[in-house]
């Protein structure tokens, strides 16, 4: 299927046979997936594309995949929707948002983990792993019980409790760890070097974190094979972001992209946890580690592995990164519920808080098309906004309902011009005794 | 004091680290996993680790004699860079990591 030359460091160069690695055993470097872009760009076409199946897996060709796996639960593919609404309210009428709340565990882990998932089947493994701070733990479970392999997921001990009630229930073991995800992280790869698990974020993490490539690819291809003028990323590891601007690179290099991609790329992350932001805002040729401390708890990496990745690309391609704050996160994902009908979980409220930060800032300009990634559902964390939702009170009386919606202020010639008058009480009661 | 027992007392208070050898430096040191390795700080650890073992230098530090920068290194589960850095002291039966910082996320 796909054509991996190599395995190569991105440091050094030192280049590896693809097997279950991901440092360079010389400086420790990150490894990166080496294709043959020349014999994949005269196997595809936007055509070949198209007539592929309605996931990721329409683009197989650019992943380092020998097989597309039988344990597919029919990722990607997400709707890219025109936010008319959102971008109205804040100046942006070329607004765009990837809603990737809609993938089989409601992140956008589950591209990375399908990907992994076949990789992991190609290199025969029986149990496959992962460090997580939920999300990834959500979907690894998930596709490791429709694979019908064991599975070890590693949590923090203090992510929502939605997160390890939905992971727990597809049967695999989930392991709570006394303390933040990089020590959660830390404790994974030396379980990785101690029992032959897939960790699909450790020993197959040159091949998991393609399956991000598939965001950007998805997002050109709703485009008309056209790329956006400007991206704004979550930032956790700073992995996603990456890929996201490899995947644009790589649909040049395949000829599917006729132009050199320009696409701005800026990131997003929360103020309790803003390692690879601030490191880029002080200009530092290294990213300092921080304890986190946000509601944004699928971002609270304090110690990314692909931040100085991450600051290369938002430099180069001339982007930014947004910092905001526990509550313009929880506005924002009010804000993005009520303008389009989208309920994301608190990582797209920080994008969504980075998109307005860095519009109300002139970054981003009311003339790009700009494209926000919304990467995991609102559901998963709910305690986010117990205390920030309001309802309203009633008795099952309709007088007293009719009471408490005066005394909510409500305007009743809102309804003007609506469906018609208001039916009687008595036609609905007795169209209900007739049924 | 004899000198049999001061030089008991002395080597007791040297303190002796176990140190987690992540899968890329194994081939360093035979296979091994964890190894007892004698230091009072972190610098003192692994410059007694890179002594013993060939090739070993070269792949913790750069050539300016600093730790690589895709090197982390953890005591009692803790980032020393929430620490002392290289400087943070080590106790005896301390556990030291080296640990690849390219994992995760």
């Amino acid at each position: 299927m796909s054509d991996i030359r190599t395995l190569q460091c991105r440091e050094c160069g030192k280049e590896y046979a693809p097997g279950a690695i991901y440092a360079c055993e010389m400086c420790f470097g990150p490894l990166e997936v080496v294709y043959d872009y020349a014999v994949i760009g005269e196997r595809v076409s936007h055509e070949s594309i198209q007539r592929g199946p309605q996931s990721l897996w329409r683009y197989a060709s650019l992943l380092p995949v020998d097989e597309i796996p039988v344990a597919n639960l029919g990722t990607g593919f997400t709707p890219l929707i025109k936010a008319e609404r959102l971008g109205a309210e804040i100046g942006l009428p070329n607004l765009y948002v990837k809603d990737d709340t809609r993938n089989p565990t409601g992140s956008f882990k589950d591209r990375v983990v399908a990907v992994a998932m076949a990789k992991a089947h190609d290199l025969k493994f029986s149990t496959i792993a992962c460090a997580s701070t939920g999300n990834l733990a959500h979907s690894v479970a998930a596709h490791a019980a429709k694979a019908g392999v064991a599975s070890f997921v590693f949590v923090p001990e203090t992510i929502e409790e939605a997160k390890i009630t939905a992971t727990a229930v597809y049967g695999g073991v989930v392991v709570t760890v006394a303390g933040n995800y990089d020590k959660v992280n830390r404790l994974c790869a030396e379980v990785a070097g101690t029992f032959p698990w897939a960790f699909v974020n450790v020993n197959l993490r040159p091949y998991y974190a393609e399956g991000s490539k598939t965001l950007a690819f998805e997002t050109a291809e709703q485009l008309g094979w056209r790329v956006p003028d400007h991206c704004v990323v979550p930032c956790a590891s700073g992995s996603l972001l990456t890929k996201i601007h490899k995947g644009f690179e790589e649909l040049h290099k395949v000829w599917l992209l006729s132009d050199k991609p320009e696409t701005r790329i800026s990131g997003a992350q929360a103020e309790g946890c803003a390692p690879i932001a601030n490191a880029f805002h002080e200009d530092a040729e290294w990213v300092t580690p921080v304890k986190p401390d946000t509601i944004a708890k699928s971002l609270a990496i304090g110690d990314p592995a692909d931040g100085v990745y991450a600051i290369d690309v938002v430099k180069k391609t001339g982007g930014s990164f947004g910092i905001v704050s526990d509550a313009e996160v929880v506005e924002a994902m009010q804000l993005l519920a009520r303008t389009e009908g989208i309920f994301a979980e608190t990582a797209g409220g920080v994008t969504i808080a980075t998109v307005c930060q860095l519009a109300a800032k002139g970054v981003i300009r009311p003339d790009e098309k700009v494209v926000a990634y919304v990467t995991g559902h609102g559901l998963k964390t709910m305690d986010a906004l117990h205390k920030g939702v309001k309802t309203m009170e009633t008795t099952p009386s309709l007088s007293d309902f009719q009471h408490v919606l005066l005394e909510s202020g409500y305007d009743a010639s809102r309804d003007a011009g609506g469906p018609g008058p208001v039916l009687p009480f008595a036609t609905f009661e007795s169209r209900f005794s007739e049924g | 004091m004899s000198e049999k027992s001061r030089a008991e007392v002395e080597e007791r208070r040297e303190p002796m680290a176990n140190v987690l050898i992540p899968t890329p430096l194994r081939s360093l040191v035979g296979g091994l996993a964890e190894m007892k390795i004698s230091g009072a700080t972190v610098q003192e650890v692994l410059e007694n680790l890179v002594s013993e073992h060939e090739g070993m230098e070269d792949r913790l530090f750069d050539s300016d004699g600093k730790l690589r920068r895709f090197v982390n290194v953890f005591v009692r589960d803790e980032d020393i860079r929430f620490l002392d850095g290289t400087a943070t002291s080590v106790e005896d039966g301390d556990t030291v990591s080296v640990v690849p910082a390219v994992a995760g996320g």
